[in-house]
């Protein structure tokens, strides 16, 4: 059936004159011309305006961040990969953070705790976008595409050498065609939310109630 | 005249609740979407820009099509084709009897609404969940989205709130947004947790590295694509763009067109099914593309311009007739304008024409439209097909079909009597001379207003008393 369809519909498109495009050339980047002070800061302030939390680190101080972040929301488990540069370092200090779990089987294995028993995720990120205020997601074998999904307090690490100022621009700078696109990618700007009760803005629908981005 | 459509438009503008939530809600998503474009210059820039894109992609749309089937392939996801919504229901259905899935979970999807699936898979015995709050909704409610992005736009939280504790008595009441929202999350949490198959819809297909994009905000989408082991698509086959680098330029219209949104909290690309070693994210990956009627709009060069839609919903936000009627009236899955040019033709202009009738041409739709779709022109050029004579020169369905006797003698007789000046005149003098006789009392259009009334004299008589030479 679909090999007819999928021939019918071909020729059907081929059928009429060739409609016309008036496309000359693609002119995306941006007119902006933003440092990289101004960049954080346009970040900062849209991630702000949707409820996110935004810690300025270095370093030298994000770990110790992340640790009052947890003891601040009392979070009783960490899911953090063991592979991972930043990961590799919570770990290091594993007894500065609440107690901290790992996703190394597939998720069939453990679903029931990833779903109702992990109170928060913690994952490093692809790049940011400051126009947008927006974490570049590019989930992977060592953080799983449901770290940033299913826990309810998602902490991610942005490295500010990895802020661009629109998503065009981090396309074509992080070269994502020439990469090749993974299974899964990203943008996240914000915790989740619905406006589809009267217009009022309700946090945590399906995904995290709170994001905290620490930039480093 | 009466008809269903014109019954259920009656029926909804008696209703002050909903015409008020109407009047609310659109009048936010106004607002909002203005304080996005605060450069109208950039924003005409950025309109031309989008139209462009959609323009290129659609001038090459069998090609992209196959570029993208091929990519996909590559990529591990499984492309299926669709002529009709039937068509497309059987593949569904028959991804889930492989699977031997009895039920499965929703992200939020137009275009299955177009292919009824719901009632399609529940008359099977197979449950289909959705889990876009609004469409959660609306589902226990037995109702269509009112909206194409906000589905459940009609009801206010009170409605919602006794909906609630209608459905769930267990869950005590509550008028909170925060707190029916958790109910809701808690609710399909455990679908999720359980649900063997996904499905959803897309915004964007890239051909050059067959990829899906989905556009959402609260992770629905992300949720149905992610934790089932099997992800189903389904989307029009108008949907594919060219390159990667075309999707950045049409999200940040689509969402500030949209909702006012600077962007949504969730883009998600999908290029392909779970690979050997990554730890979760569905096993199989479909995509079934589906035509219902939209090759044939390609076939007309005019027409053809409904295909550029991103179903922002911009149009429908700033419909003076869509904010009165209300989502339901138009009886169609895509409602106001966007629905009044593309129902009638996937449908047919004998099903559905009336809709190109119910509108005043205001030109508020085109104005916002994003890929400027010339609104008012299409519904004009659906009027004619609807009752044109050379149904030969067009490809609309149910050309013709709308042609009455009594109106086309109407047009005639006025044409011929335009065209022969010395009856014109006779007419139009021996209109003003009796105008005390003509009828005040003309239906519908009296009852509210005051029957037109003639002039002393024709505008032809007063020129030619002022010396002014008609030629
Ligand atoms: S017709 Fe234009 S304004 Fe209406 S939904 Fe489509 S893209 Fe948006």
């Amino acid at each position: 059936m679909s090999n007819t369809a999928r021939a019918n519909i071909l020729a059907r498109l081929r059928e009429p004159q060739r409609p016309e495009c008036g496309f000359s050339e693609r002119d995306y980047l941006s007119r902006y011309d933003w440092d990289t002070a101004e960049r954080v800061r346009r970040f900062t302030e849209r991630m702000v305006a949707v409820r996110a939390e935004v810690h300025h680190t270095t370093p030298e101080t994000w770990l110790d961040v992340v640790s009052q972040v947890c003891a601040a929301k009392g979070l009783n488990n960490l899911l953090v990969s063991p592979e991972t540069v930043l990961g590799k370092q919570l770990h290091a200090q594993a007894e500065r953070f609440p107690t901290l779990k790992t996703y190394d089987h597939p998720i069939e294995s453990w679903k029931q705790e990833l779903f109702y028993g992990i109170d928060a995720a913690f994952t490093g990120t692809y790049g940011g976008i400051a126009e947008t205020g927006t974490l570049i997601v590019m989930p992977s074998a060592d953080e799983p595409r449901l770290m940033s999904l299913v826990p309810p307090v998602h902490i991610a690490v942005l490295e500010v050498a990895k802020l661009y100022t629109t998503f065009a621009e981090a396309v074509q700078a992080q070269g994502w065609v020439q990469a090749g696109m993974p299974t899964n990618a990203l943008l996240i700007s914000g915790p989740s939310k619905s406006a589809d009760i009267e217009q009022t803005l309700a946090y945590g629908v399906h995904g995290p109630k709170e994001l905290v981005v620490i930039l480093v | 005249m009466s008809s269903e459509f014109r019954n259920t438009v009656r029926a909804n503008l008696a209703k002050p609740e909903v015409r008020a939530n109407f009047y609310r809600a659109m009048d936010g998503l106004m607002t909002r979407r203005l304080d996005q474009f605060p450069d109208k210059a950039e924003l005409e820039r950025l309109r031309t820009q989008s139209m462009a894109i959609r323009a290129n992609a659609l001038s090459k749309l069998p090609e992209l099509l196959e570029t993208l089937e091929a990519n996909l392939t590559r990529n591990g996801i499984q492309v299926h084709w669709a002529e009709t919504t039937d068509q497309a229901n059987q593949i569904v259905l028959s991804i889930l009897q492989k699977h031997n899935a009895k039920s499965i979970i929703k992200g939020k999807s137009m275009v299955s609404e177009e292919m009824g699936l719901n009632h399609f898979l529940e008359a099977l015995g197979i449950e289909a969940l959705e889990s876009d709050l609004g469409e959660f909704i609306i589902q226990l409610d037995h109702e269509a989205p009112s909206h194409i992005i906000m589905p459940a736009i009609h009801k206010n939280r009170i409605q919602i709130a006794k909906l609630f504790h209608e459905k769930f008595p267990d869950i005590p009441y509550t008028e909170d947004v925060d707190e029916l929202t958790q109910t809701a999350r808690r609710i399909l949490r455990d679908k999720f947790y359980a649900a063997p198959v996904g499905l959803s819809g897309v915004n964007f297909m890239v051909a050059e590295t067959g990829t899906l994009c989905l556009v959402e905000n609260e992770g629905n989408g992300r949720m149905s694509t992610t934790a089932p082991s099997v992800h189903i698509a389904v989307t029009g086959i108008e949907k594919v763009v060219e390159s990667l680098s075309d999707v950045p330029p049409l999200l940040s219209i689509l969402t500030r067109s949209a909702t006012g949104q600077p962007i949504t909290t969730y883009f998600n690309m999908i290029s392909g099914p779970r690979k050997p070693g990554e730890k979760d994210g569905p096993e199989e990956v479909h995509l079934v593309l589906l035509d219902n009627g939209r090759s044939n709009i390609y076939s007309d060069p005019e027409l053809l311009a409904t295909l550029r839609c991103i179903r922002c919903g911009a149009c429908i936000n700033h419909c003076p007739v869509y904010v009165r009627i209300g989502g339901h009236s138009y009886g169609t899955v895509y409602p106001g304008p966007i629905g009044s040019i593309l129902e009638p033709q996937k449908a047919g202009l004998d099903v559905h024409g009336e809709l190109a009738q119910a509108s005043t041409l205001c030109g508020a739709c085109s104005e916002v439209c994003p890929v400027r779709i010339p609104i008012p022109s299409i519904l004009n050029r659906l009027r004619y097909d609807g009752v044109r004579r050379d149904t030969a020169n067009t490809n609309t369905v149910g050309s013709g079909k709308r042609r009455t006797l009594s109106e086309a003698a109407t047009w005639k007789t006025w044409a011929w009597a335009a065209t022969h000046p010395t009856i014109y005149h006779a007419g139009s003098t021996l209109a003003t001379r009796f105008k005390g006789m003509l009828p005040t009392n003309l239906g519908a259009w009296t009852t509210v207003r005051s029957a037109p009334k003639l002039a002393e004299s024709t505008l032809h008589q007063q020129a030619k008393n002022l010396g002014v030479d008609h030629e």
